[in-house]
């Protein structure tokens, strides 16, 4: 076998590559993002130190926290349907049966495409004159006049978004819930047939106590995605009406690229991350097992 | 032990309701549920690929058709020549995945190996720094790589947007090698090492034949990933040449001859969008959801 000290070289030659590219291109820009937010940093002008003024005008941005409600109210209405539809489904097709395996694998066919592709798709569907929504509503006598989906209202954007959304999604969860489930023994549940339990009897005793990490679990990756939230709005709303539908990282993305003001839309990532960090956290900790 | 099947037995023939064979009205609940949610699902995806096969007038009619009365491959022959050519986004949209799979490849897989198999000093901190992404989203960062890669030439440029895809799938690719590598057999290693083979030689004859399923799964996700990326995507590249092909469909509504949205182009886009995410999906179906369970819960 090899000398400890000389296989330990090694493990680090073999290790280095992975080491250098993750400080490159995730920690040094992580730095970088704190020092420019500290600076009034545009492209045009030299950069100029300005203390924690970015972070004392975000606090005073009322578009900023606009934003930030507004990724807030999508994400406490999304989470919700995101669970309960994604548990009900799985409980309709866990068990092992050709059908039931087929609708599966049909739910999660949405999750492998792109968010971009699928928000395209929904704007065409929820377009007030071409789409298909306002037609089929119209033809089953639900509506009279088309309906003007996106950008016009910001409720009514936000579910319009959330359908196109929860559809997209939905198969993800299900994953997760239908191999919670497949993992409990089969006994408990004879066990509890025995006992003369019924369906929904043995779903709240003993399915969803033995599913919970999962449905934490499963929660945690619906609120962190949804407060990142970008694509579905900027493609489906452009953050019409009047930036009302512009989510955090929109409003951020349109502070740095668009106005390049580099140094406040550092600012604001910042206070992004710290916002994220704080439901990673409990995501890594639920997960421990496996990343430790 | 040997009384519960009995029991079992007994209490389904009393009751009835054996949970393996209960024919009846539920059964049929359940079957027409699933073949309503199946339609559901599926409805926007056909609708989709049918109005990217109407004529021009049809697509643009109101009100629309929900199935074409018109077959035509007009939409997808504008869409070739849309602009700078649906060949030079598709191409870089497939640059930017293959670069992605290369570096995620090259860099997770001696990684994994050194974690699994060297007695490194300070293994766990220095796993928990590779894995940094994970804390920190990579939306948040897109500000910072901007300007450094503004800096060093990397806008515009495939290579540099692989490099964020690249960061982006880090932590996933390279827990699913590590768990890989440490799932092979330590009989298999020793064995080569007492025939004298050095520890390259080792991770190519002995690991890399044993880590096929997990090299897969990596590549797999990866190229869906950077296919399918957007933001990232939307913020490097700048110059209608090196658009990707999301980017340039979401920007393809405000750009037309037409002056209004080219709907059939616009769904002959999304179309070929979708293709190889279900393509891959349905050959490598196993793969793809072992890989969701291994990164999410397990």
């Amino acid at each position: 076998m090899y000398s400890s000290r000389r296989s330990k070289l090694i493990g680090f030659l073999y290790l280095a590559p992975a080491l250098l590219f993750v400080l490159a291109f995730t920690a040094y820009p992580f730095g970088q993002m704190v020092w420019m937010s500290l600076h009034d940093w545009s492209l045009l002008e030299p950069p100029r130190f300005i203390g924690v003024d970015n972070f004392d005008r975000a606090l005073n941005d009322r578009q900023f926290w606009g934003s930030l409600t507004f990724t807030l109210k999508y994400t406490l209405l999304i989470t919700p349907i995101l669970i309960v539809g994604g548990y009900l489904v799985a409980l309709l097709t866990a068990p092992n049966t050709p059908l039931r395996r087929f609708t599966r694998g049909v739910v999660f066919v949405p999750v492998v495409i792109g968010l971009g592709a699928s928000s395209l798709l929904w704007y065409w569907l929820f377009s007030p004159r071409n789409g298909l929504v306002n037609q089929a509503l119209s033809d089953i006598g639900a509506i009279e006049t088309p309906v003007l989906w996106l950008g016009v209202d910001a409720d009514i954007s936000m579910w319009a978004v959330i359908a196109s959304v929860v559809w997209k999604v939905l198969g993800f969860g299900m994953i997760l819930f239908v191999a919670a489930m497949q993992a409990i023994p089969s006994e408990v549940g004879e066990a509890a047939t025995v006992d003369g339990a019924g369906y929904w009897q043995r779903v709240t005793r003993i399915t969803l106590p033995l599913t919970l990490r999962t449905i934490l679990l499963v929660t945690l990756f619906s609120v962190i995605g949804s407060l990142l939230a970008f694509d579905q709005f900027f493609i489906m709303t452009a953050g019409q009406p009047h930036n009302a539908t512009a989510t955090s990282v929109f409003y951020v993305y349109l502070n740095s690229f668009p106005f390049l003001r580099l140094g406040y839309g550092a600012a604001l990532s910042l206070i992004l991350a710290a916002i994220i960090l704080l439901f990673t956290v409990v995501q890594v900790m639920l997960t421990r097992r496996s990343y430790a | 032990m040997t009384e519960r099947p009995d029991a079992l037995e007994a209490a389904r023939m009393a009751t009835g309701t054996s949970p393996r064979l209960r024919p009846g009205r539920s059964s049929y609940l359940v079957g027409a549920m699933c073949i309503l949610l199946c339609v559901i699902v599926l409805t926007p995806l056909v609708v989709s690929v049918l109005a990217s096969v109407k004529s021009p007038g049809e697509s643009a009619a109101v009100p629309p058709t929900y199935v074409p009365q018109t077959f035509s491959l007009e939409s997808y022959q504008r869409l070739w020549e849309f602009q700078s050519g649906l060949m030079t986004y598709v191409g870089n949209s497939l640059g930017v995945a293959f670069l992605t799979i290369a570096f995620t490849v090259a860099l997770t897989v001696p990684a994994g190996y050194a974690l699994a198999r060297f007695p490194l000093p300070g293994k766990e901190l220095l796993f928990v720094f590779l894995l940094l992404a994970l804390i920190i989203p990579y939306q948040a960062l897109l500000t910072p790589i901007f300007l450094i890669f503004a800096q060093i030439g990397l806008t515009n440029s495939l290579v540099g947007l692989a490099i964020i895809h690249t960061a982006i799938q880090m932590p996933f690719s390279l827990y699913i090698m590590r768990n890989s590598f440490e799932a092979v057999p330590r009989e298999l290693e020793e064995a080569a090492v007492v025939d004298g083979g050095n520890t390259w030689q080792v991770l190519v004859r002995i690991f890399l034949p044993a880590v096929v399923p997990a090299l897969v799964t990596v590549a797999l996700f990866a190229f869906v990933m950077s296919w399918n990326e957007f933001l990232g995507a939307l913020v490097m590249m700048n110059r209608d040449s090196s658009y990707t092909l999301p980017v340039i469909l979401a920007l393809s509504r405000t750009q037309t001859s037409l002056g209004g949205t080219d709907w059939g182009m616009l769904q002959a886009g999304v179309s070929i969008a979708i293709l190889p995410c279900i393509a891959i999906y349905l050959l490598l179906q196993r793969y793809y959801v072992s890989g969701f369970l291994s990164g999410a819960v397990k």
